[in-house]
């Protein structure tokens, strides 16, 4: 029994057997979802305050879908229509869904640290569902999952992620769930979307893709937001995708059997090429189903911790400024 | 908690007499083996159900299927326990409409293990019927539950523990009685 915590913040700063606890609770789980009838009782009674102060519909689906198979009763809250436009701070908002007596927060939130200040603040139990550009830990969690589940270890893999590292939240969570663990991570994409030093994580950096797809056993394909055009990162998409753009052609350097992963929503034709997408490499939809399991991992496994997580946190880095 | 072996209910020999006679009560009572199943509660219920599965295949020559059920997300006590119990995952190779189960367990107590197990059972399907075999019954039932076949009756005092050791968890096959050096005193 080593996973204890009232907070699921980041990944940073869990073990290697935390993490794995909650994969293989994930995994006990994820019969649920196909069964006739598929709800469990273990969360009665609880409920759970999905607040997302940015737009979402995957991880806010997963959330709720993973919060009603577990029994728990749900509300949502978005920052359209919310008295957040009303210029009510974080602060205060959360305050009054804490006066409704809500359990467990997921939030949300376009700054960093948001769920951070939030564990500080209110009694209820707080589950980050991505902070700015600082971690995404339940998609670092279902892709280590899929990984596993695909490869069927995750020590000695070799996984490259490609794109814009500098702005991932997924990328980062990817990386410090990987790192625990004991995978090899490889990280590529273009020079002004790479942080700088993040090779001291002890991840491999390349600029070229080739090189970086070369004996890779699973490639995490990351979205490429497309306001970064406008703000001077890449001069244009067209550009973007020959040079970075995971085909069919470039797979081929990878080791066989190579999986491919994108967090989603994808920008086919561009990050990625439609037909792999589709392909039998792809692993994306099972992303999404996995993504479900592990959500309700997370849930069940904060709900009973003991230990208060908001102790040994590693402060988030501040907003913009990459790790 | 430190325990102390205070007496050995059933040895190894009994045990498997006592299992032989369940088994050869289970097809009795189902004039047969035809759309049974037998469902081991994790953990101890499972070995029992797989000799359980021995025996009526040396009676009958039938292999009935055995099921898994994990009670964990059913307990009534969750909200109570920290951290949360590890859950293990329910298996059925079998599907559990209007079939006959056998749920099996080693000890039954309270009961509350059995309910939970029943209400996990239903969320997979509508069994014709569910029946309970259990090796130890040793009373203080705090819901209407009983077993409908018992290897061994033995009444308890609260304070005592019992375990059914098997072979293949505890490298021996027996029913004791333990107590904490408290629960002397």
């Amino acid at each position: 029994m080593s996973f204890n915590r009232t907070h699921l913040l980041g990944l940073e700063d869990l073990t290697k057997e935390e993490i794995l606890e909650v994969l293989d609770t994930a995994r006990s789980f994820r019969p649920v979802l196909d069964r006739p009838i598929k709800r469990v009782p273990a969360l009665q009674g609880v409920t759970a305050c999905n607040a997302f102060f940015e737009p979402s519909t995957r991880t806010r689906l997963s959330f709720e879908l993973a919060e009603k198979r577990l029994s728990a009763d749900s509300i949502n809250f978005a920052t359209a229509g919310s008295s957040v436009s009303k210029g009510e701070t974080l602060r205060d908002t959360m305050l009054n869904i804490q006066a409704m007596r809500v359990d467990i927060v997921v939030i949300r939130h376009s700054s960093s640290g948001a769920p951070h200040f939030l564990a500080r603040n209110i009694d209820a139990r707080v589950i980050n569902a991505g902070d700015g550009y600082h971690e995404h830990p339940t998609q670092g969690l279902l892709d280590l999952f899929t990984m596993r589940e695909a490869m069927g270890k995750l020590e000695g893999l070799r996984v490259t992620i490609v794109g814009d590292i500098a702005h991932s939240r997924v990328a980062r969570s990817n990386l410090w769930g990987l790192r625990s663990v004991g995978a090899h991570v490889t990280l590529v994409g273009p020079t002004t979307l790479m942080p700088v030093e993040i090779e001291r994580t002890g991840a491999r950096v390349c600029n070229r893709i080739d090189e970086a797809l070369e004996g890779a056993q699973v490639v995490n394909v990351l979205r490429l937001q497309l306001e970064r055009m406008t703000s001077g990162f890449l001069p244009t998409l067209r550009e973007y995708a020959q040079r970075w753009g995971v085909t069919r052609e470039r797979l081929k350097r990878c080791a066989t059997g190579v999986r491919v992963m994108h967090p989603g929503p994808m920008n086919r034709g561009v990050e990625i090429s439609s037909d792999l997408a589709d392909g039998p490499e792809s692993v994306i939809l099972d992303q999404v189903t996995n993504g479900v399991a592990v959500r309700m991992a997370v849930l069940y496994l904060v709900r009973g911790g003991t230990r208060d997580g908001r102790g040994g946190i590693v402060p988030p880095p501040q907003e913009g400024v990459p790790v | 908690m430190n325990l102390r072996r205070k007496a050995v209910i059933a040895d190894a020999e009994e045990v498997r007499r006592a299992i032989l006679r369940i088994a050869h009560e289970i097809v009795e009572r189902n004039k047969g083996v035809d759309d049974l199943a037998l469902v081991g509660v994790r953990r101890r219920g499972v070995p029992l159900a797989v000799r359980i599965q021995e025996a009526i295949r040396s009676i009958e020559g039938v292999e009935v299927p055995i099921g898994i059920v994990d009670i964990t997300l059913y307990r009534d006590d969750l909200r109570t326990i920290s951290p949360q119990p590890l859950v293990h995952a329910t298996e059925f190779s079998f599907g559990v409409e209007d079939r006959t189960l056998i749920l099996v367990d080693d000890v039954l107590f309270t009961g509350r293990t059995v309910r939970a197990a029943i209400e996990a059972i239903m969320d997979y399907g509508r069994p014709r019927s569910i029946q309970l075999a259990v090796l130890v019954d040793r009373g203080h039932r705090e819901l209407p539950i009983r077993a409908d076949y018992v290897g061994k009756n033995s009444p308890t005092s609260r304070k005592e523990i019992v375990r059914v050791l098997v072979r293949e968890e505890d490298g021996e096959d027996a029913v004791v009685i333990e107590e904490t050096e408290e629960g002397k005193q």
